[in-house]
């Protein structure tokens, strides 16, 4: 079932980057290259998993008019997403905002990639020191070359 | 007839894992070589109970023989042979049964291989091997049974999609298969030693092969997957960071990290904690990945079936037996001898270092793909979680990752000598910066980031070279002593040298692609043109073309470049006769390394001439973005025929002369 359910799915899919149908577009170059960078940014919110840059859904095809007219208009990116935001929720961006919610999110791969070295400077510190035996070792070494000599 | 065989050689393959767990846990209990060897003929049996299932399956898939529910569901009798044969695996039942094939396959190649092995720890292992065998046998069996028979089949299969037809998405399941569940010896081995509690430089000697040739085989796997999604789907992109590419990428990252620790612990006995942990992390990522894919907790483009019994019985798995290892591990690690010291500059230094930017890398990937789902089930809140996320969190890791990389081969084990290692890498540093350069003098427009990407991928390059030319110590001592340690160089330099390589090319390939790729897109009439990155690219026909199953329209498309004449290309935009599904066949021309990519859109009627949406994309250095990972993957292949690894050698070494 799996392949015939993606299958089913690469339908909707195979006929992509309709944002770059010419009969959408503006005609100031400038704005259609701020406006396909918006794209880029904004979920088909009726797809899988796909930016409306790529979807060929009806609603991709008004939410790429929605943008291109406010690009049109001079609004920053800025406020296009809030606008976007406002009114699809959190959702529809694919970038996810910097915000309380998502520290985990944005923060995680770095916390591990931090708390690794961390790991391996308190290795590299503790190991530096003990290049000696200690004093238990010492006693252990003992014991066992006095259990071995007989 | 047939049909009854497979299932009950399914039956039995269960039951002789069970005997397989209960002869090998005995075995090491009572120390007894018969009850070992009792449990290793079960590992064998289990292993050939299985292929006759899937012999039994693939061949009611040749005759489809659509009284087995699964034929009649996912095939048809004009499927051309292989996809037929091919079609034992596109079913869920049938993947399934893959992975017990490839889980049972490995069982068994433990079982006859490992006669190095200490002996406590081959039992351990195969009984463990025996136990994951059980729990997903016992899965395909009473939830996912291929071999199921209908009460009144079907005349003819339900099934017969074309787009399915293509060589690359039918071979790359076995190889992705074999790839995930390879890493399951691993698991057991790790499971094994912590039971023994033994981590030591022998044990990651025979964990490197098995971690090798699932890390290879992954790789081809997903390389196969990407370059299909590429010319298949028609978006001329190639990775997507889709959870169900995420699912496949996590385990490779894990095993890649894996084969660098385990390099620590054999070398130097350090880090045995953390390579049983990463053994134990990259099988688990595997059975996550078959989960995620077959659950539809998430949506993907790849819209796999959605069957929320299924997927609760595979997250129960996945949750007991990776629970278990790890709860082993919590147990048993802290008593594990921590190995040898070393000095902040040294091998090992470098080696965990790549070891914590693979885990932070792989930690990104992992939130990326869960985080929407637990952010959801919290707050109730949905987000989206999309490739910007990942440029932004796995670009500058893996940038770091690289930006060291070459520095590690250059390090002695134990304490290395830095500016040594600095000097040496002086010309290679040179040669990247120089490209990266030329890269700004040619590429338009400038970007910096993909500057910075071409010198990471040059310095790969330039790095692997440099290392190579220290090692047969080239300009330092006369040509002919340099050409015989080159031909003596082991086998595991030259897959390390080859991997490595292969990363450089690839991240050139990803970043000429990504930052250089021109796209046009145009509704021509015939005999109308678009230009893309310096082609001329005429429409100068569309004819219609009756496929067996589907109508399409056929372009041909001719494309020129300063009035000389490049190449032709046919792309067809195809329409299946049922559902109406239109799918497009992408015309490509190859010019040196990089790709015209042309599409055939949809047919628009105006009040002139109709016209066609014709989209071109111009894809400089495609082609390095698949030739990379099979070179790596072929560095893999070569190390793991190196003489020191070939499992036995070390006996036969043993004896007396």
């Amino acid at each position: 079932m799996r392949l015939q359910g993606l299958l089913a799915a690469l339908a909707g899919v195979l006929c992509l980057a309709a944002a770059s149908d010419p009969s959408e577009r503006l005609s100031d170059p400038a704005q259609e290259a701020r406006a396909r960078a918006i794209f880029h940014d904004v979920r088909c919110l009726v797809c899988q998993n796909e930016s409306i840059d790529d979807s060929e859904a009806e609603l991709a095809h008004d939410l790429r008019q929605i943008v291109r007219e406010q690009v049109h208009a001079g609004r920053s990116d800025a406020e296009i997403k809030r606008f976007l935001t406002a009114r699809y929720g959190e959702f529809v961006l694919l970038t996810p905002r910097l915000s309380a919610g998502n520290i985990a999110l944005w923060a995680g791969p770095f916390a591990v990639a931090l708390a690794g070295l961390g790991l391996l400077l308190a290795r590299l510190r503790s190991r530096a020191s003990d290049a000696e035996l200690t004093e238990a070792e010492l006693q252990r070494l003992g014991r066992l070359s006095s259990e071995e000599a007989p | 007839m047939i049909a009854e065989i497979g299932a009950f050689a399914l039956s039995l393959a269960l039951a002789l894992s069970v005997v397989q767990v209960g002869l090998s846990a005995a075995a090491r209990w009572r120390r007894s070589v018969v009850l070992a060897a009792a449990g290793e003929g079960a590992a064998i049996g289990a292993f050939l109970a299985v292929a006759t299932a899937f012999a039994a399956l693939m061949h009611a898939f040749v005759v489809s023989d659509f009284s087995v529910a699964n034929v009649a569901a996912n095939s048809h009798t004009e499927k051309p042979l292989l996809y037929r044969v091919a079609g034992t695996w596109g079913s869920h039942e049938g993947s399934m049964l893959l992975w017990c094939l490839a889980l049972t396959g490995f069982g068994a190649a433990a079982a006859g291989l490992g006669r190095s092995l200490p002996r406590g720890l081959r039992a351990l292992t195969v009984a463990t091997q025996g136990l994951l065998g059980v729990v997903f046998l016992a899965y395909t069996v009473f939830a996912s049974n291929p071999l199921t028979r209908l009460d009144r089949p079907p005349v003819e299969g339900r099934s017969l999609n074309p787009l399915l037809q293509d060589p690359a998405l039918a071979v790359h399941p076995p190889f992705l298969y074999a790839g995930y569940v390879g890493l399951s010896v691993v698991f057991s081995l790790a499971v094994a030693a912590l039971i023994e509690g033994r981590v030591d430089a022998a044990w990651a000697r025979w964990v490197r092969p098995w971690a090798l040739a699932a890390w290879s085989l992954l790789t081809v796997g997903i390389t196969l997957g990407s370059f299909w999604a590429y010319y298949e789907l028609g978006w001329g992109g190639w990775w997507f960071w889709d959870p169900v590419e995420n699912a496949s990428f996590m385990p490779w990252l894990m095993a890649a990290a894996l084969l660098h620790s385990a390099m620590v612990t054999e070398k130097r006995g350090a880090l045995p904690g953390w390579t049983v942990f990463l053994a134990l992390a990259a099988f688990s990522f595997s059975m996550l990945g078959a989960f995620l894919v077959r659950s539809g907790v998430l949506t993907s483009v790849h819209a796999f079936a959605v069957d929320p019994t299924r997927g609760v019985l595979l997250l129960a798995i996945l949750g007991v037996t990776s629970g278990l290892g790890f709860a082993l591990f919590a147990w048993r690690a802290p008593r594990l001898a921590p190995g040898g010291a070393f000095a902040p500059i040294s091998r090992e230094s470098a080696l965990v270092l790549n070891n914590v930017l693979l885990a932070a890398a792989t930690a990104t990937v992992l939130l990326g793909t869960l985080y929407p789902l637990i952010r959801e089930a919290l707050t109730g809140e949905p987000i989206s979680v999309g490739p910007p996320y990942f440029n932004l969190t796995f670009g500058p890791l893996m940038g770091l990752l690289i930006l060291v990389l070459p520095v590690g081969p250059l390090l002695a084990w134990k304490r290395g000598d830095g500016h040594a290692a600095a000097r040496r890498l002086r010309s290679a540093a040179l040669a990247a910066a120089a490209f990266a350069l030329l890269g700004l003098a040619v590429a338009s427009p400038a970007r910096a980031a993909g500057l910075v990407g071409l010198g990471l991928g040059a310095w790969l390059i330039a790095g692997a070279a440099a290392e190579t030319i220290e090692r047969i110590r080239l300009f330092r001592v006369p040509a002919r002593d340099s050409l015989r340690r080159l031909g003596g160089l082991p086998r595991g330099a030259w897959g390390m040298t080859l991997a490595h390589l292969g990363l450089g090319i690839f991240v050139l390939g990803a970043v000429f692609e990504t930052g250089w790729k021109a796209e046009a897109a145009e509704a021509l009439p015939v005999g109308g043109a678009l230009d893309v990155g310096g082609y001329h690219v005429a429409l100068e026909s569309v004819r219609p073309v009756d496929g067996p199953n589907y109508d399409a329209d056929q372009a041909v498309l001719s494309v020129t470049r300063n009035g000389q004449p490049i190449c032709r290309a046919e792309p067809e935009r195809r329409t299946y006769a049922p559902g109406g599904q239109t799918t497009s066949e992408i015309g490509l021309c190859y010019r040196g390394l990089s790709h015209l990519y042309l599409v055939l859109g949809e047919r628009r009627e105006t009040a002139g001439p109709p016209t066609w949406l014709v989209r071109a994309y111009w894809n400089p250095w495609a082609s390095l973005i698949f030739a990379g990972p099979v070179v790596m993957a072929l560095g893999g292949l070569v190390s793991l025929s190196d003489r020191r690894l070939r499992l036995g050698v070390g006996r036969r070494r043993e004896r007396p002369a």
